[in-house]
């Protein structure tokens, strides 16, 4: 490929190369506090390309490829290359993460207790971190969250934090100052804007936390919270990891533990600075 | 090229003392695109290497044990749903190699299911996985009567619950390809597992291996194919063995596809071979990975797609063929 | 016509948490979980040491488990722990 770009995120290193040099020279940028992959080999490649060469330069269509793809992806302007690469890397950790229980959730982080928060899309688990990152915690992730089976612990993967929408503003009044990436328009989820973590949640993506707490926020609703029985919890977990069939026994015991040890919450909440309330009472 | 990298390393684990950081992750890579990430994990296992690729491999290796488990389930429900018409169930690829405890199932990646009943069961045997929760993939009227007619398997079934893909194969080769081989007789050698399944007789699961990888498709997956080959004659070789399967073969109307086949799995993985010009062109196009495990030699591919065909079906067969792919929209990509 | 008996799992085969009311079940030889509630553990249980037509196991269940059931909803039940594998028609 003719442009290649190395990065890790929190345990996990890629590899992204492009047929273009835009989306790399984006990716460089935004991801210029990271650390390289560990040796110098990534746990997973990516690849940006032309279908056909003349694509590269007429109406340049990016295609997803890389180590795992879904048959049928369809391509994506160049000017969503920066979001193509996300995608890719998101797939990969989707379809071939082995090595810790897959998440789909938002996670952060204060005094060594994190905080998982999972729910559907549009549940607002993206703008929930990354404003909580705002009020001092640590942001573990906004998209992934990794279970290690062997401790129980999780592992950061604080990727750029893909906001749509209202939520760019939402946040960027919340983060002065903060980095985005350029404006990602008219995805097939609408407008999309790409922040960067802040120095503190990247410097200390390599050290795990204890789960303190499993949340399922639900956006539109007057505030509420609920218990979650262990055995709901352990559906909705199951629903939400891409990888627990794949992990085996390991999955089972890693989820049963995480089920069993740490309290799990349905918070519904009608905007943004209630929930931040409402997540705040979980930080002891 | 990965692909010549991920064969010597194969062959000769020890060389990986010499790679670096690009040499570990085109090795990766390549072994990936081959489907073989878990062979390569098992074949390198304990050996000194850097700490990122040590942990890609163990990953690896717990995901191949996943999948042997998940293919041996597969089979013992496939027995469960047929035990009551007791017909003979042959086993047959990869699940056969890890229901046998052979090497060749060593960190081997299993797909579908792949069973072989006789000809004359067909039927009932259909009846049975369809009661019990298998049901047909796309109802393609075209598709179904090309199947059933001119393939030697039925069109493909899907579990409704698990997810998983079934093949029921009443030979090893399509109805159209020249060779026929015996299928009577693959079911009478056939070794009995003991749980009322069976596998191929050695001679046979070899003569299958080779009808594979030549008569079936397009040649992906080439690298894999050549390496169970090589398992299998590793694991049985002993005095006059390989004549058996050369005589099995010719039986069978494939002694120049097991021929090749040995010659080609010696040279890539074994002691080396004399290879003819035809076999470097079949090594070339099977080792033709660049280090992102992209194939980088479409000319010689386009050549095999064609070749693929023309070994499974008469030509008028395929113009027909192809004919209706492309009224459907069908593209090849390239 | 002798009646059909069914055969359970064998219980090292299986990994049993319990999570409030429920049970989730780890079942090795298949790699899939399962989360089931009374009468399915007891079942798996009763059936997991000898083979057993339904009259002898519902006799079985009351017995050990002092679980009374109708035959209709026991069929069922073993219909459904056919189709997962968990126990086995002979």
């Amino acid at each position: 490929m003719n442009h290649v770009f190395a990065v890790r995120i929190g345990p996990v290193g890629f590899r992204v190369g492009s047929d273009w040099r835009a989306p790399i020279d984006t990716l460089a940028d935004l991801y210029r506090d990271y650390p390289a992959p560990e040796d110098g080999i990534p746990d997973f490649s990516v690849r940006l390309f032309a279908r056909r060469p003349w694509r590269r330069v007429l109406r340049p269509q990016v295609m997803i490829g890389g180590d795992y793809t879904i048959p049928d992806a369809a391509p994506l302007p160049l000017s969503l290359g920066l979001l193509a690469a996300e995608m890719g890397m998101n797939l990969q950790m989707a379809l071939a993460q082995r090595r810790y229980l897959l998440l789909h959730a938002s996670c952060i982080e204060r005094d060594g207790r994190a905080i998982l928060m999972t729910g559907e899309s549009g549940a607002g688990k993206s703008t929930l971190a990354a404003l909580m990152m705002a009020r001092g915690w640590r942001l573990m992730g906004d998209e992934f969250a990794l279970v290690e089976p062997e401790t129980g612990l999780i592992y950061s993967f604080p990727r750029l934090v893909s906001l749509k929408n209202q939520s760019v503003g939402v946040v960027g009044e919340a983060l002065r100052g903060a980095r985005f990436g350029p404006w990602q328009r008219d995805t097939p989820k609408g407008d999309i804007r790409h922040l960067v973590p802040d120095g503190a949640s990247i410097a200390a993506m390599a050290e795990p936390a204890r789960a303190a707490a499993i949340l399922f926020p639900a956006y539109g609703h007057a505030p509420d919270r609920r218990e979650v029985a262990p055995g709901e919890c352990f559906v909705r977990l199951t629903q939400a990891s891409t990888n627990y069939v794949a992990l085996g026994e390991r999955g089972f015991d890693t989820l049963t533990r995480l089920v069993r040890d740490v309290p799990a919450t349905a918070i519904d909440y009608p905007d943004a600075a209630t929930a931040c309330a409402m997540v705040e009472e979980f930080a002891a | 090229m990965s692909g010549v990298l991920l064969a010597r390393t194969m062959r000769n684990p020890a060389q990986i003392a010499t790679l670096d950081a690009a040499g570990w992750t085109a090795l990766i890579g390549a072994a990936r695109a081959e489907q073989m990430l878990g062979n390569l994990a098992h074949r390198l296992e304990g050996l000194a290497m850097p700490a990122a690729a040590a942990r890609i491999l163990a990953d690896a290796r717990a995901s191949a044990g996943q999948g042997r488990i998940a293919a041996l389930w597969e089979a013992e429900m496939a027995r469960r749903a047929l035990a009551p018409l007791g017909v003979p169930v042959v086993l047959l690829k990869g699940t056969a190699f890890v229901a046998a405890g052979l090497s060749a199932g060593a960190g081997r990646s299993i797909g579908d299911l792949d069973i072989l009943v006789p000809h004359a069961v067909l039927d009932v045997v259909e009846h049975a996985l369809l009661a019990a929760g298998w049901e047909w993939v796309k109802p393609d009227p075209y598709d179904d009567a090309y199947y059933r007619r001119w393939m030697h398997e039925l069109p493909p079934l899907i579990h409704r619950s698990r997810d998983r893909m079934i093949d029921v194969h009443h030979t090893i080769l399509p109805r159209t390809a020249r060779p026929t081989p015996d299928a009577a007789l693959l079911i009478a050698d056939a070794m009995p597992l003991g749980n009322g399944l069976s596998v191929l007789s050695r001679e046979d699961m070899l003569v299958h291996a080779a009808a594979h990888l030549f008569a079936d498709g397009d040649l992906a997956g080439g690298l894999r194919n050549l390496w169970d080959i090589h398992c299998l004659l590793d694991e049985w070789d002993a005095p006059g063995f390989r004549e058996h399967v050369s005589t099995r073969a010719r039986h069978h109307g494939l002694g120049e596809a097991i021929a090749r086949a040995m010659r080609l799995s010696d040279a890539l993985y074994g002691a080396g071979a004399k290879l003819t010009a035809a076999d470097r062109w079949f090594v070339r196009r099977v080792t033709g990975r660049d280090g992102w495990g992209v194939q980088r030699r479409k000319a010689s591919e386009q050549a095999f797609y064609l070749r693929g065909h023309l070994l499974r079906m008469p030509p008028p067969m395929l113009a027909r063929h192809l004919w209706t792919k492309w009224r459907k929209g069908y593209r090849p990509i390239g | 016509m002798p009646a059909t008996r069914y055969r359970a799992a064998p219980a090292a085969t299986l990994s049993i948490v319990s999570l409030d009311l429920m049970r989730a079940v780890y079942h090795r030889a298949s790699g899939r979980t399962h989360l089931v509630s009374e009468p399915v553990p007891e079942i798996l249980a009763a059936l997991a040491d000898e083979p057993l037509d339904e009259v002898a196991l519902l006799d079985r269940l009351a017995r050990d488990y002092a679980i009374e059931g109708d035959a209709a909803a026991l069929g069922e039940r073993l219909e459904e722990l056919v189709a997962t594998g968990l126990v086995e028609q002979l």
